[in-house]
Formats: structure tokens, sequence, C-alpha cells
């Protein structure tokens, strides 16, 4: 692990991506704490629509809250939903491709069509789709983009598993009787670890951007409470006025992305099985 | 008159300073036109290096010459010194003078042309030749590497072609160039001994019709003893020893080469079987009866059964408490598929397998025969030892640690190997590795699926000497599956020759090894190379393995066997 943070600092793209993700996540828990210039919430009526200022960083916007602090608990929202969106997806991926390349036959037909199924609809669409059947809100949010970037975990697993179940050490591992579960957690699991992270940051920024464009359709979180997709709602009709509300909740969402991407090519880069000598 | 090749303290070295990281500190030789010169080491001996530097390939490896001297005598009667040539000069010398066949033939054959389009692509760059006429050559090139129904082989890609067609194939695209020198590196060690020897008998009969030299490179002291006129000893870039043929083998002077000759083992044709363990009547441990491994062969949409594999078909044997079974046979023969059988690793169509539970509640343990494949990379060898115990319910506790330790350096690792990683070993650790595993759970048989193949000639003496003495000390039964004679010559008490999915023969290890009754295994044997055969003309037999694919319900007829002396029994050929 710790190999793997050296590695990390070593790597150009790997720095700047990490160093992102850390700047974000920090303003995110200091949002969280309440430790923001101004109250997110408060609409400072005489200030409405000024532009960046010292006392405002970033403007206000129509109803004169600051766009800056806005920003900071619009990350946290953004990313708590991001986050556990792809833990659901990570878990459920895993399981539907391991049991897809264990048991094979029927159970890979089965699941993996349905993998397939889902994966045939653009992603943005799948995710308005289920919102519209179950209503708008962060939980369904999570819900949506978790089964959205479910299949990609699956395809992403059953590959692997399916030439680590031929491998010589899993034929051992029968000889000695062991069982099923033994061997999917410690001979093939534990030989997943490596592509599964490097397609968890990259999923992080696929979901980071379906959850704004969610909400900036309405569909995932929903006003007053701030996040990237809102802000960016608002501002669209005081694009020439106020461009400023435009201008920073989108290179938010833009570097946020760029820093889960650049994370992941250097974890690709990092645990590559061709290029890593000591064991992760 | 000069020599054909004039090698003088030839240096090669690798990377940024290919001063410090010699590979080839030193080497020299003459090789006279029309005479082979045969190159053996293990492997980073630096013998293919060497060779590879002949013809300035090295260069593409990262590779470089630091020092010394590659004279070519050239078509023209002029010298060429290849370490100070250009690239333009290389590549004609690549072309013309020097050809180059490699152990792989697969990933030398690009996949996607036919082996008509490649050797005509060899004569056009070579001879200018184009269209019909380059067919033809092409043809005639094949005839020449002895492929029958050459006309029809143009067609084929690569992969519809066996090993040893495909090394034909590659060896008929280096003579489109008349090369007059032929460098050969390892060329039938992907092969089967069968195989190996059909090679070696083109490979010999071309010498005398082209007059070409021939530089030989094996880590087999034993194969160069058909075909060298001299022989080159290297290990860690040093020449220790060359000379003609006979005097290398028969009064080898550095104690490496004597090693090679002593303690590696070869074929002797049953002289050095084990003479400890006869069998005493015991019950046996594991018997097999008329085992059968079928897979389905199935066709179109609805996935209609139209026949089967039969990569077993009707095997009976037995094995004793402490005595060695091998299994031998070729590719394809199904020993391995045997093997697996009795682990439960492949389903049995027909047949029992019985294994009296001894000492264990899993009396059969294996050892597989890819020591890095077999050890999951992400475990340590704590984990790794500790799987056996825990699948049979054990707790990692001190005394299983204790017994992890004793195993460990029972096959001659440290107590402190518990914490490390598999990629941290050696291939022949390993694979020590790999046998403490199997001797974790108290066995009474360890099957060894091909266990030493993959490790160099002489780690592979020490692994068996290891296995000799665990099987006395421990009261072990082993079920060897080998392809190499002379190891098993080493090993066995008893063998069984596979062939086709079936037992042709099976019998002590002196009667069946010294007096072959099976026509296949005395083609078999008479294939194995050894010291003794010098300058052996293989005959060219080209019997190719029948196909195992048959039609759904066949039933092969039942076997006949007759004896052929007390512990030795054969089937009947008419039968088959």
């Amino acid at each position: 692990m710790r190999g793997i943070l050296r590695a990390i600092a070593g790597h150009s793209s790997g720095r700047i991506g990490a160093a992102i993700i850390l700047v974000y996540i920090a303003a995110a828990i200091l949002a969280a704490v309440g430790l923001t210039p101004h109250d997110p919430l408060t609409q400072f009526r005489i200030d409405r629509l000024t532009g960046p200022s010292a006392t405002y960083l970033m403007g206000t916007d129509l109803l004169g809250r600051d766009t800056f602090s806005r920003l900071m608990l619009g990350i946290g929202q953004s990313f708590t939903i991001a986050f556990s969106a792809v833990a659901l997806a990570t878990i459920a991926g895993t399981i539907i491709g391991l049991v897809a390349a264990w048991w094979g036959h029927l159970w890979d037909g089965v699941l993996m069509r349905t993998m397939d199924v889902l994966l045939a609809f653009p992603a943005i669409l799948l995710a308005m789709l289920i919102v519209a059947i179950a209503g708008p809100g962060t939980f369904t949010s999570v819900a949506a983009i978790a089964i959205v970037y479910t299949p990609i975990f699956a395809r992403v697993v059953r590959g692997p598993a399916l030439s680590l179940k031929q491998r010589d050490f899993v034929d051992a591992a029968r000889t000695f009787g062991s069982s099923q579960s033994y061997i999917l957690t410690r001979h093939l699991l534990l030989n997943l670890v490596a592509p599964l992270t490097v397609q968890v940051t990259l999923a992080l920024a696929w979901a980071l951007l379906t959850e704004a464009a969610l909400s900036f359709l309405g569909l995932g979180t929903q006003p007053p409470a701030p996040s990237l997709g809102v802000m960016l709602s608002d501002s669209k009709n005081l694009m020439t006025q106020a461009p400023w509300l435009m201008i920073f909740p989108g290179l938010t969402i833009m570097l946020g992305i760029l820093g889960f991407n650049l994370f992941g090519d250097a974890l690709r880069d990092i645990l590559d099985p061709r290029t890593q000598e000591r064991p992760a | 008159m000069n020599p054909l090749l004039s090698v003088a303290d030839l240096h090669v070295g690798f990377g940024r300073t290919p001063e410090a990281n010699e590979v080839v500190k030193g080497v020299s030789f003459d090789l006279p036109a029309g005479k082979t010169l045969a190159i053996v080491g293990e492997s980073g001996s630096g013998k293919s290096v060497t060779a590879l530097s002949i013809n300035r390939l090295v260069d593409f490896g990262g590779g470089r010459v630091t020092r010394g001297r590659i004279l070519l005598r050239r078509d023209d009667g002029s010298e060429l010194d290849v370490t100070a040539a250009d690239e333009r000069e290389l590549m004609h010398v690549r072309g013309r003078d020097i050809g180059m066949i490699f152990q792989e033939p697969m990933t030398s054959l690009n996949p996607v042309h036919t082996i008509g389009a490649q050797i005509a692509e060899a004569f056009r760059i070579s001879r200018g030749l184009v269209g019909s006429e380059a067919e033809r050559a092409a043809r005639e090139a094949l005839d020449r590497v002895r492929i029958p129904d050459a006309a029809q082989r143009l067609r084929y890609y690569p992969h519809q072609l066996s090993g040893g067609m495909r090394q034909r194939v590659m060896i008929a695209m280096v003579l489109a160039s008349n090369p007059r020198l032929l460098i050969a590196d390892e060329p039938t060690t992907a092969l089967d001994v069968t195989v190996q020897a059909q090679i070696m008998a083109l490979l010999h009969e071309l010498r005398e019709e082209l007059g070409m030299a021939m530089i030989f490179i094996t880590h087999d002291i034993g194969l160069v003893a058909g075909i060298a006129d001299d022989i080159m000893v290297m290990q860690n870039g040093v020449a220790v020893e060359q000379g003609t043929l006979d005097t290398v083998l028969d009064r080898p002077q550095h104690d490496y080469t004597k090693h090679l000759l002593n303690a590696v083992p070869h074929f002797t044709f049953g002289k050095t079987v084990r003479d400890d363990g006869a069998r005493d009547g015991a019950p046996p441990v594991v018997t097999v009866d008329n085992l059968a491994v079928r897979f389905p062969v199935t066709k179109g949409l609805f996935r209609t059964r139209v026949g089967a594999v039969h990569a077993v078909d009707g095997v009976d044997f037995d094995l004793a408490a402490g005595e060695t079974l091998a299994i031998v046979g070729e590719s394809g023969s199904g020993k391995s598929t045997t093997a697996r059988a009795i682990l439960g690793l492949v389903e049995a169509t027909r047949g029992s397998i019985e294994a009296k539970s001894g000492r264990s509640r899993r009396p059969v343990q294996m050892v597989f025969q890819d020591p890095y494949a077999s050890l999951n990379p992400r475990l340590s060898v704590e984990e790794l030892l500790a799987e056996p115990a825990i699948a049979s319910g054990q707790r990692v506790d001190t005394s299983l640690r204790d017994r992890m330790a004793f195993l460990l350096e029972r096959v001659g690792l440290t107590r402190e190997a518990l914490t490390r990683y598999p990629h941290q070993f050696s291939g022949g650790q390993r694979q020590r590795l790999c046998i403490a595993r199997a001797l974790m759970l108290n066995p009474d048989v360890v099957v060894l699926d091909e266990a030493v193949s993959a490790l160099d000639v002489s780690v592979q003496a020490r692994v068996l000497d290891l296995l000799i003495d665990l099987q006395r000390e421990l009261g072990l039964a082993y079920l060897f599956i080998s392809h190499d004679m002379a190891v098993v010559e080493r090993i066995a008490h008893r063998i069984a020759v596979m062939y086709a999915g079936q037992i042709v023969e099976i019998g002590s290890a002196a009667a069946v090894l010294a007096s072959p009754q099976h026509s296949y295994t005395k083609r078999l044997i008479a294939a194995v190379p050894a010291v003794e055969r010098r300058r052996q003309r293989f005959t060219i037999d080209a019997t190719q393995v029948p196909s195992l694919v048959r039609p759904a319900g066949f039933e092969p007829p039942p076997a006949r066997w007759r004896d052929a002396g007390a512990d030795h029994r054969v089937r009947m050929e008419d039968a088959g």
C-alpha cells in the first residue's frame, strides 16, 4: 500500500490527479462541518447577482447566495452520491462477474446477457428512466447511477476471472479440497484487486458527470440543497448577465473528472502486472 | 583455407552501460565451411546471445558487442567484420549468408498469411522470384523439407500445422536464401521427441545436400552427440570447454562439462534404472480400472453431438506403496488427462479410480508442470502452505507452522521463506515449494505432472534427487508423468507407455527401456538422443499420431495383451 502511494507521488499525472482529489475532499469536509466563507443557503438579498469580489470570491446568484460556499457544499453532495453509487456498482458488478465466470453455462448466459441489455442503453438515458420510475432524490440518484455502472464492473471482473479460473493454482486448490468461497476470495478476488482499483477511479469520474447531468435535469439533488448539476441548471437563464454562475460550477466538474482520470491512469500504469514487481 | 566464420574474444553487454553488464565475456571459435558447432549451456549461459551476435540480431534486443571480432567469409571470398558492419550490409548478411531458426516456430511465422505466401516472400526477397516462379520455388522448398502434399499445404495457415511441420516451414524459408551458415537456436526444444528426431534427421540431410555450416544451440548435450563436429560448452558467458565431439564427450576437462555429462539425466537404454523398492505383493494404493475420459465434439446451432475426443480410452494400472510409476508419451497421448482424472480435475466418462485412504483424507496430491503458474502470486509462502491444511479443517497454529518450517527445510529452503512471496524465488525453488505444499497433508501418493520439465538440466537433477530421497523417507508412491525418457529412467520403477489415449506397454523400467516390444515404444526409444549415440543418422519417419476424434457411439475393440516377461505387458497391435 505504501509502495503504491510512493509510486503515485513519483508519477507526474498521478501527482496532479491526487492533488485535485485531495483538494476536493478537503473542500467537501470543510463545507460539511460548516466552515464555508458564508452560509451556503442564506440569501443576501442586497448582493444579488454580484460578480466575483473579495467578499464573494465567485460572485452570488439570483437569490444572493454565495457561489463559492455553495460549490463547496455541492462538491460534498456530488461526491457522496458518486462514491456511494460506485461502491454499490463495484460490489454488485464483482459478484455478478465472479458468479458468471465461476459457474459459467446458464449463470453466465443469463447474467451477462442482462448486463448487455443494460449496457445497450446510453448511461444517462437509463439513469433518467430509473429516476423517472422511482421519483427524484438523492437515494434514487445513487441507485440509478449504481445500476448504470454495474455492467461495466461485471465485465471487468468476468474476463480476468475466466482466465484465473484456468490457472494451475486454482486446480491445485481443488486438489487440496479447498472450499469454493476460499478459492473465489483468495485465488480469484485477490488477483482482481488491481484491475478493480483502476476501474473504480475511472468510474468515479463518470459517476460524477452522470450525477451532474441528472441534477441538471432536475432529477437528482433537489433545491435548495446545492449540487454541481443544480447550480449549473440554475445558471442557464443568466448565462449572459452572470457568466460566473456557469463558469465556476462547470470548471469544478471538469477539474474533478480530470483529477479522477489522471489518478486512474496513474494507477493503471502502476498496477499493471507487466510493470509491477512487488506484491501489493 | 580460412574458416567460414571466425569469432575472436567476443564480448556482448546489455543495458545503458554494456561494458558493465556483460553477458558474453570473451568467446572465440572458428567454424570451417560445412561443419557443425554445437553450443551447449543452460539458461543464462550466454549461448543464445553469442549466436545472435553473429548476425547482430542482438542489437534489436538491446545488446551491444563491446569487444572482439566476428569475421565472416562471404560469397565472393571477401571477409566482413560483422561487428563493424553497417545496417545495410547486415541486412544482406542476414538475408543471404546466415539463416536462422528459432525455438518456437509459431511465433516466427505470421499467423494471417498462408505458409505458401510466406515462403514465396522469402524467395522474392532473396532471389527476386515473383508470381508463379516464386510459388514453384516454394513448393519445391516444402518438398525438400519432406512435407507431404506440398502443393496443398502451401495454402495452409500456420495454426493448421503441427509444431514439427511449422519448424520445417521455417527451415524451408531459411533455405530460400541458400545460406552458407545456419544458426539453429534450440530448434527442437518445444517438440515431441519423435518429431525432434525427424527435424534432426532433416537438418542432417540438408547439411549434406547443401554443404551448409551449422551452429546448433541447445541445453541437451545428448542431442548434439548425433549431429555436431565440435562442441563448445558455455557457462556464465564464458566458453569453459571447446573441442571436437569425441574429445569433449569422452575426456571432459572442465568440472562443468563433467557435471553436464554425469549429474544430468542421460538416457542409457535402461542401464541406469533404480534398483530399490521391488514390488513385494503389497496391496496397491491406487487402482485405475478401464478409465476413459472423453470430451464431446458438437456441431451446428443446436450443439448436436457428432462424436467425442477419446483423450483417455480404457486405461488400467495400479500403483503400489513406495513405488514410482512413470507414464510416458507425447503431447496429446492422454497422460496428463489421466493424471487430472485421478485428482478429480476432469470427470471420468467411465471406469473407476480407487485410492486407498491411508494417512490422510486426501491421499493423492499433485505437483504441476509450471512452478510459475501453480503458485498464487498474491499469497505469501505461509498462506500458500497453509491452504491444504485450512481446506481440511485445520487451524493455523504453532504446530502447523512447525510442520511448514520442517517441510521447507526438508525440501532445501529455509524457515525465513515463510514470509516471502513466490516471485522472490527461482523456478527450482518454486518447484520445491510446490513439493512442500503437496506434502502438507501427508499424502500416500503424489502425482508429478511434468514436474521437472520446466527446469534447467542441473536444477532438474537436484529436484529429482530430492524426490527420490523424499520417496524413501516418507514411503510415497509417485505417479510420474513425463515426456523425457532420460528423467524417467532416473526415477521410475515401472513405466507405462501411452499412445493415442491408450497404454500400449507397461512393465518394469528396465524391461521396457531395454527391450521395448510395441512398435510405438520402439520408435519412441529410437528417437531419444543419447550421449552414446554418436553421429547417429535418425531415419525420417513421417508417421502421424492418429486422430482421437471418434464418431458418436464408437467403442474401441477390447484390448488384447501379451506377456513379454515377468513384469512386462504389451498391447497386441492388430487389436487397435
